[in-house]
């Protein structure tokens, strides 16, 4: 028996099947993701005053690279773009300009992730260090002469195993400061100054991973979810480019819809992070 | 639901004659104008933040602001919310009820915080 409206429209409800599911599916995902804003709320609306330490702010501020955020964002915005027109392009019947454009939403999706990976290891080797005798300072540590790994889980230092493993001082290409809204100070130094601090000083040193602080726990959390989805749709969409656009011979009322319904989840995931971006970097 | 002009790709037309290519042309300009303003509207976002507006909450409804207009654009035009069927608008009218109820329960709780349950060990100021 041939399963029914696979291309053809119901004509009560004027959709094919595909249609229907992809928005239900999407309507789970608003559900997915708001679990996750609202915990990020909660979180943040009970953080005790003073929990972050450098700004004596209960959430951090500013921590993100801002200017390699919005460069990501364009990214993403360009991949939609690039998607709608795949669509459109098979609307006109050009199948090689729908093919140009999935390849182009394809690149824009792994230059997104590989971007996102570099401000992870960025983020897995950057501390914040609370000295006994003066105010916090965030950079890059090095122990020992040599800096954490970021892909050894292991290899990440706290005051206890800096204690436990002998290490009299740690070094610290310090940040620029910045004021009690997180924002860099106009007139400090952007240069990294280095700054030696021994052991016995430090009250408190983690690094910027979830088990510092629940705002990178959320960060990390979300972001990573996200990247899944990217990485998921990717996948799909370059399916779509290649082997899956075979059916555009034998059906290609089906294959546009088919790239209707993947562009409807690209679209969702580009909306995830028109929120996510100013949430995590500039709040 | 009979809108047979839009293109809705529900498989009531053919690809690729004549009076519908038209169509699509009309509406890839309309993308265009789309991907202008969703550009200018992520560079907004980011110059609201060096912009100090004395209170937290203002700042959280500039930003949600912000996103929110991006959004409407992404979703009406890119995804055809603008032109949909009637079960579709159903779907999303369900999940933005229960969106609703959740941040509504965040609200909520937010009235009546555990205070200091989180990371008790960690950093003491």
């Amino acid at each position: 028996m041939e399963i029914p409206y696979t291309y053809k429209a119901r004509p009560d409800t004027g959709l094919y099947n595909a249609k229907v599911g992809i928005w239900l599916f999407l309507a789970s995902e608003i559900m997915l993701f708001g679990a996750l804003f609202s915990a990020y709320i909660l979180l943040r609306v009970s953080a005790p005053v003073g929990f972050w330490p450098e700004t004596a702010l209960a959430w951090p501020r500013g921590l993100l690279n801002i200017p390699i955020g919005t460069f990501n964002t364009a990214v993403l915005i360009t991949s939609s773009v690039t998607v709608v027109m795949a669509w459109a392009s098979l609307q006109m019947n050009k199948f090689n300009h729908f093919r140009i454009y999935m390849v182009i939403t394809v690149l824009c999706a792994f230059a997104f992730l590989g971007i996102k990976s570099f401000e992870y290891n960025d983020k897995f080797s950057h501390y914040v260090v609370q000295t006994k005798s003066g105010k916090p300072v965030t950079g890059h540590i090095e122990v020992n002469g040599k800096h954490p790994r970021f892909w050894n889980f292991s290899d990440q230092w706290t005051l206890a195993r800096l204690t436990a493993e002998n290490v009299k001082e740690i070094s610290v290409a310090v940040d620029p400061e910045r004021d009690e809204h997180g924002h860099v100070k106009s007139h400090s130094n952007h240069a990294h100054e280095n700054r030696t601090i021994a052991t016995d000083d430090i009250q408190f040193l983690g690094s910027y991973t979830p088990a510092t602080h629940p705002f990178f726990a959320v960060y990390f959390l979300i972001t990573a979810l996200h990247g899944l989805h990217v990485l998921g749709g990717a996948l799909v969409l370059a399916y779509f480019a290649f082997p899956g656009a075979k059916m555009w011979k034998d059906n290609p009322q089906q294959f546009i819809n088919r790239i209707e319904v993947g562009g409807l989840f690209w679209h969702f995931v580009d909306l995830v992070w028109i929120f996510l971006f100013p949430v995590v970097y500039l709040l | 639901m009979s809108d047979h002009s839009s293109i809705d790709s529900s498989g009531h037309e053919a690809p690729g004659n004549d009076s519908h290519a038209q169509d699509i042309a009309g509406h890839i300009n309309t993308y265009m104008w789309i991907f202008g303003s969703l550009l200018v509207g992520t560079v907004l976002t980011v110059l609201m933040y060096y912009v100090d507006f004395s209170s937290m909450a203002m700042t959280v409804a500039v930003a949600l602001f912000i996103a929110s207009i991006k959004a409407f654009l992404v979703a009406a035009y890119f995804m055809h919310l603008m032109s949909e069927k009637k079960l579709v608008y159903s779907v999303l009218l369900l999940a933005a009820f229960f969106f609703t109820g959740l941040m509504g329960l965040t609200l909520w709780g937010s009235f009546d915080l555990p205070t200091n349950s989180i990371h008790k060990t960690s950093y003491v100021p």
